[in-house]
């Protein structure tokens, strides 16, 4: 009952464990772009919350600093594969990633 | 706080962040799957706050709830026809997904649990670390702080460019 009870270091990285095996269930899975990002997002909060988790137990900062920098590029990997994605739609006319399979127009 | 409001509250975000992340995943509706991820990014957020990282927490709130969600959902309803398809999303492959699923996670937590014996050490992230962060940034961290500003002005530039709605060929061509 003790692990149930007291917070520790274990609790952080199981969290994390099941987002990243959702993620990626979410990548393997959907059809739609757009879930596949959701996907990506996940297993990008995943790892995030591994390292701060990480950093909160040794007592340094460079979980922290690398957690923020992991968020900017987050926000740069969804503008980008959104802006992919619409592009994908307006030639193709569909966001299905198993039916695009070619690489022109 | 006591230590068992402390842990209720500690499962009580837990929870709402693993199942709603569940409900992203194995919904067939793409915008139950976006709310739903509003719901796993508020409940990381909280998260960050135990993990005493709390300007992360605020930044998460920022940047994910008020710039890739709004960009997702902007993603879906330009990929969709609102008022004839119903939004859904298929699946393939469910089989291998599932024994990924459970071989990943379960061999993580397996992993995390009983064959790692991680060292924590004694002293740990206490109280806010706001000021912490202003100094790492601007002294040791100041370099990969500029790189990834530069970096952000890049991808958004280019995010902008290819969602354009005239492609610059046809401009090139008038």
């Amino acid at each position: 009952m003790d692990f149930f009870n007291t917070i520790g270091l274990n609790h952080y990285l199981v969290i994390s464990a099941i987002l990243f095996g959702l993620g990626l269930f979410a990548i393997v899975t959907r059809k739609n772009a757009i879930v596949v990002l959701m996907g990506v997002e996940l297993i990008l909060n995943a790892a995030n919350i591994n390292l701060l988790a990480f950093s909160k137990y040794n007592g340094g900062m460079e979980g922290v600093m690398f957690g923020l920098f992991v968020i900017v590029l987050a926000a740069a990997e969804a503008a980008i594969a959104l802006a992919i994605v619409i592009n994908m739609y307006k030639t193709f006319n569909t966001v299905d990633v198993s039916s695009v399979d070619s690489m022109k127009e | 706080m006591t230590d068992i409001t402390y842990t209720v509250i500690f499962y009580l975000f837990a929870a709402i962040t693993v199942f709603s992340a569940a409900f992203v995943v194995f919904s067939k509706n793409i915008v139950y799957s976006a709310f739903s991820l509003l719901f796993t990014f508020f409940g990381v957020a909280a998260l960050y706050v135990f993990l005493s990282a709390d300007f992360i927490a605020v930044t998460q709130v920022i940047v994910y709830v008020g710039g890739i969600l709004v960009l997702l959902l902007f993603g879906v309803m330009f990929t969709n026809k609102i008022m004839m398809t119903e939004l859904k999303t298929d699946v393939l492959n469910i089989v291998p997904g599932v024994l990924l699923l459970v071989a990943i996670t379960g061999g993580l937590i397996y992993t995390f649990l009983a064959r790692a014996d991680w060292f924590t050490s004694d002293n740990r992230l206490q109280g806010s670390v706001v000021e912490r962060i202003g100094f790492e940034t601007m002294s040791r961290y100041v370099l990969p702080f500029e790189m990834i500003s530069i970096l952000l002005l890049l991808a958004l530039i280019g995010a902008a460019f290819l969602a354009r709605f005239d492609k610059p060929r046809k401009m090139n061509e008038k």
